[in-house]
């Protein structure tokens, strides 16, 4: 079984995985659910044990409303046998427990077989034994005080409540460690941490003698970072926190849009939400091929289309990658012991690939998976789920967002993400923003207010003329993706530059319903 | 492997009485077993059995100028009830809220820990409900009858059975064990392209009529054959009890009495809130009642438990007994959501978020009934991916999904295209022009968070359709 901290693979090398999870009997409890999985009859069997520490913060108006540790931590046990699956888990930590729940994982392959017409066969892999993987972070969340996170997130809230026009002000940040022990009867056994942070802080302007109320939020994305990104590395919160409340109240004034086609350039903090949904999930082949066509849908992309579908213009070059630093879905190897990869998915305008694990590669007629497998805590079967898609920027010429807004007449610049919605086949979407700023003659030129824009997805994508260059290029992610049922939520980030799109339609959402 | 879920709390309290004597504390054993199938394409494809333990201890913790809140959540593993590693662990989550507490400062939300009205609970002491994958036997055998190659099936079913130990320093004692299950499917047509869903909550799965509900849905499919190409814009329809509950769902979770004070909610209005404004002309009651009176299975326990503090809860109010609230009475906004120290603050009732929704005041006219009086409008099947787009309005965007209908002269006579829609539900009941037979159903959006709801369909005569969606 994999041995504590065994060889280190990839860019981090900074920190080593928390002693206090290896101290668990990670090889004890793999020799047991492994053997009694082989004993009853099992072609392949994994036992995960995942703990995810998490601290939620949380300040209103400066005052603390939550301050809250979470620890979760189980084994579970997912076993194929006569090519079906069957899954259990348990809070007990202990060989005998182990070896129980990989019996009722066989008991619920069994008593389930009959509804099977089909049966599972895995991909090929190498196999990884004993290596660990750690992202990369320079501070540990968990070794800062909680005192020194709570004075932050207050000199920031009195700092904002003391800006004109700000009668509210919320703050949070919320931490996550997540430990991982693969271990599976190939042979494979991986040992892995994760450390990543969502902060976010909210401003609210009241207007007491009309009624109504507006917010602003900052644009700082979750990344898979430690407390270090608080305090300025991979962001500039001083810079960001000191132009909000103007911003605010340029936009409380700002007149409302006016409907209609519209040219857009759209910031990568407003346009990684439009690539997770309608990029992001509509490759993911488990939804092409129908599997949640129950629950979150399908895809318009479906596998008879690969290598044909004109998803977009030729600019659009897209890829699943789980190794970029940073990325909320970067892994060592995912929740089948497959290594992390990155591969494509759109190439100049055409569908080329799919995300997929072990038992989906093998259907899309793959030798290997892409390395797509993750579950988000011991409670829940793995998935594939979505690797960091991200758009690619121009590889020739290095155009700034500024150079993007000079070649529109007429349009709109928008920033930061905050309303999304797009249907089952992940065909028609609307999305708002937190800011959107008039462009007159390759100029900003205010802001206007009361904006979604809609679309279908390939029109959209059809319209993408130009993107921005590498300096352009930002992660922008969430914490929870959500999919499958039970629900289970992912960390997923995606990367792409600015982007001007043509004649997209805009609405008007100030007249309410 | 039932829990120690009693034991766990006592001891947790006698630690943190032990640490921190002049403390409050709650502690809170929550052990979930669950089991779960999954289907697609007519064959299985994920499922599970699985058990999870959590102990959470809030300590409220006396300050200067006022008392501090802190939590922490640990794993409970059955060994963590007994022996000095254990105590230790519990030792060393208490130390962290405690930190958190001090750190945090006075909280906003203080209020005096509840006080016992009784006795503990007589099953205070007993293990945990469980559940097991022989649950699925009946919808195994039944739907593995009922897949046909004409047809593909799609589908989830789950049981989950939660038990919760509550216990204060203040001598509270509560043991309650609550099942809750659901069965979903989702039929389509490969000939026609059409798609069909349906479902049903339950507290015990294995009564779902799995065959029942096929045949419901195959009634439906036939419905897909003639398609009608419709245009966005102003449409007469009917809202199916499960789309209603979806949109009141989101209209609760956003009735908290803090931000409608503070002017930052649909629920504000300019020197107030919203509370005693009257929303339409049909009297409609939206409430949540522990009790249930007419729908047995949508009971919950009348007792507050919570980890998280917001602008709705309050974990200075774990133990509180709730009762019914009526959010909207015949009509009228009637009650916000307030913790007990914000209900103080604002001289408003105790309100907390209710788990159950039920919605009356209609007619006596079922679905079936409401189609055959249309003269030409939409009947819908679901809701799907509703998100805020205006919280100033309550402005929501989302799908149709699974079918809609056309009806002329009462009769359905094809299936149209889906929409986007964005609509207010605060808006909907304002211009709400019938409602029918108030039923049990099931959310398909939010069944993940709240799955207890009885809801009438209603009549928009003018639902705002604002761009046609390809997908189906």
């Amino acid at each position: 079984m994999g041995g504590p901290a065994g060889q280190a693979i990839g860019y981090a090398v900074g920190h080593a995985v928390d002693e206090d999870f290896l101290a668990l009997p990670r090889a004890a409890l793999a020799d047991a659910a492994l053997d009694a999985a082989r004993r009853g009859g099992a072609q392949h069997a994994d036992l995960r044990v995942q703990r995810l520490r998490t601290q939620h913060l949380e300040l209103r108006d400066g005052r603390v409303v939550v301050a809250a540790d979470q620890e979760t931590c189980g084994l579970a046990v997912r076993v194929l046998r006569d090519g079906v699956w069957g899954f259990a888990a348990h809070v007990d930590l202990t060989p005998e427990t182990a070896a129980a729940t990989a019996r009722r994982a066989l008991d619920v392959a069994g008593t389930l077989a009959a509804l099977a017409t089909e049966r599972v066969t895995l991909a090929d892999e190498p196999v990884h034994a004993g290596v660990s993987w750690v992202s990369p972070y320079d501070v540990d969340p968990w070794t800062v005080d909680v005192a020194d996170k709570i004075a932050l997130l207050t000199e920031r809230s009195t700092g904002l409540l003391a800006a004109t026009g700000v009668d509210h002000v919320a703050a949070s940040c919320v931490q996550l460690k997540e430990q991982t022990f693969y271990a599976d009867t190939a042979g494979t056994s991986t040992t892995q941490q994760r450390v990543r942070v969502d902060p976010d802080i909210t401003i609210t302007t009241v207007d007491r003698a009309g009624g109504g109320f507006e917010t602003l939020r900052t644009l700082a994305p979750p990344a898979g970072r430690g407390w270090e990104y608080l305090t300025g590395t991979g962001w500039d919160w001083d810079a960001e926190l000191a132009e909000l409340p103007t911003m605010l109240a340029e936009k409380v004034t700002a007149p409302t849009v006016e409907a209609g086609p519209t040219d857009l350039v759209i910031d990568p903090t407003n346009l990684w939400l439009v690539i997770h949904e309608s990029i992001g999930h509509a490759t993911e082949y488990d939804r092409a091929i129908g599997y949640e066509a129950a629950y979150a849908g399908t895809s318009f992309a479906t596998p008879d289309q690969l290598g044909t579908l004109r998803y977009g213009s030729d600019v659009l070059t897209v890829t699943g990658d789980r190794t970029v630093p940073h990325g909320l879905a970067s892994v060592g190897y995912d929740d089948d012991g497959v290594a992390a990869q990155e591969f494509d998915l759109v190439r100049d305008g055409v569908l080329v690939g799919y995300q997929v694990d072990r038992s989906f590669a093998p259907r899309l007629g793959l030798d290997r998976s892409n390395g797509c497998a993750y579950a988000d805590s011991a409670e829940h079967v793995p998935l594939q789920r979505m690797a960091n898609v991200s758009l690619r920027p121009d590889p020739d010429t290095d155009r700034s967002t500024a150079a993007l807004i000079d070649g529109v007449s007429d349009g709109l610049y928008i920033v930061g993400d905050r309303s999304w919605s797009i249907d089952m086949q992940r065909y028609n979407f609307q999305f708002t923003g937190q800011r959107f700023h008039r462009i007159r003659n390759g100029k900003l030129a205010g802001q206007v207010r009361d904006v979604a824009y809609q679309a279908t997805t390939t029109d959209f994508w059809g319209s993408l003329e130009a993107v921005g260059g590498r300096s352009t290029w930002r992660l922008g992610g969430a914490f929870n993706c959500g999919k499958a049922q039970p629900g289970q939520v992912a960390p997923v980030s995606h990367g792409c530059p600015s982007a001007l799109l043509r004649g997209v339609t805009v609405l008007n959402t100030g007249s309410g319903s | 492997m039932s829990a120690p879920g009693a034991g766990l709390v006592e001891r947790a309290l006698e630690i943190a009485a032990r640490q921190v004597p002049d403390a409050g504390a709650v502690a809170l054993v929550r052990e979930v077993s669950e089991a779960v199938v999954r289907w697609a394409n007519s064959t299985l494809t994920t499922n599970g059995h699985t058990v999870e333990r959590r102990l959470s201890v809030i300590l409220l913790v006396p300050l200067h100028g006022g008392t501090g809140a802190g939590v922490a959540t640990v794993p409970a593993p059955t060994a963590l009830a007994a022996g000095p590693e254990g105590d230790a662990v519990i030792g060393e989550a208490i130390s962290g809220a405690v930190q958190a507490a001090r750190r945090g400062g006075p909280a906003r939300d203080a209020a005096p820990l509840p006080t016992p009205t009784g006795d503990a609970d007589q099953d205070w002491a007993d293990d945990a409900g469980e559940t097991s994958p022989a649950v699925f036997a009946r919808l195994a055998e039944d739907l593995g009858a009922s897949f046909r190659p004409d047809e593909t099936s799609f589908g989830f079913g789950e049981e989950r059975v939660t038990t919760t130990w509550l216990g204060t320093s203040t001598g509270l004692r509560h043991r309650w064990v609550e099942p809750a299950g659901s069965v979903e499917l989702n039929l389509k047509d490969p000939a026609t392209g059409g798609s069909v869903w349906g479902g049903e909550g339950a507290t015990d799965v294995g009564t779902v009529d799995v065959a029942a509900l096929v045949g419901r849905l195959r009634d439906r499919l036939p419905w897909g054959a003639r398609r009608i190409d419709l245009p966005a814009g102003r449409h007469e329809t009917i809202l199916p009890p499960s789309a209603v509950a979806d949109l009141m769902i989101y209209m609760a979770w956003s009735m908290g009495g803090r931000p409608a004070q503070e002017g930052r909610s649909a629920f504000s209005r300019v020197g107030g809130t919203r509370v005693g404004e009257k929303l339409g002309s049909i009297p409609l009651t939206l409430a949540g009642d522990p009790a249930a009176p007419c729908f047995g299975d949508l009971a919950y326990t009348p007792v507050l438990a919570t980890t998280y503090s917001g602008d709705e809860l309050s974990v200075f109010d774990n133990g509180a007994a709730t009762g019914r609230v009526e959010w909207v009475r015949d009509g009228e906004v009637a009650t916000l959501a307030y913790p007990r120290a914000a209900a103080a603050e604002y001289d408003a009732p105790f309100a907390a978020p209710t788990d159950n929704l039920v919605l009356t005041g209609g007619e006596e006219a079922t679905l079936e009934e409401m189609v055959a009086s249309t003269d030409r409008g939409l009947l819908l099947t679901c809701l799907w991916y509703i998100r805020e787009v205006d919280p100033a309005t309550l402005l929501l965007t989302g799908l149709t999904r699974d079918g809609v209908y056309l009806v002329e002269r009462g009769e359905i006579v094809g299936e149209v295209n889906n929409f986007r829609f964005n609509e207010s539900p605060l808006d909907l009941l304002r211009r709400v022009t019938e409602a029918g037979t108030t039923e049990r159903t099931l959310p398909r959006e939010w069944k993940d968070w709240f799955t207890r709801a009885a809801m009438p369909p209603l009549r928009i005569p003018d639902f705002h359709m604002t761009s046609v969606s390809p997908g189906r």
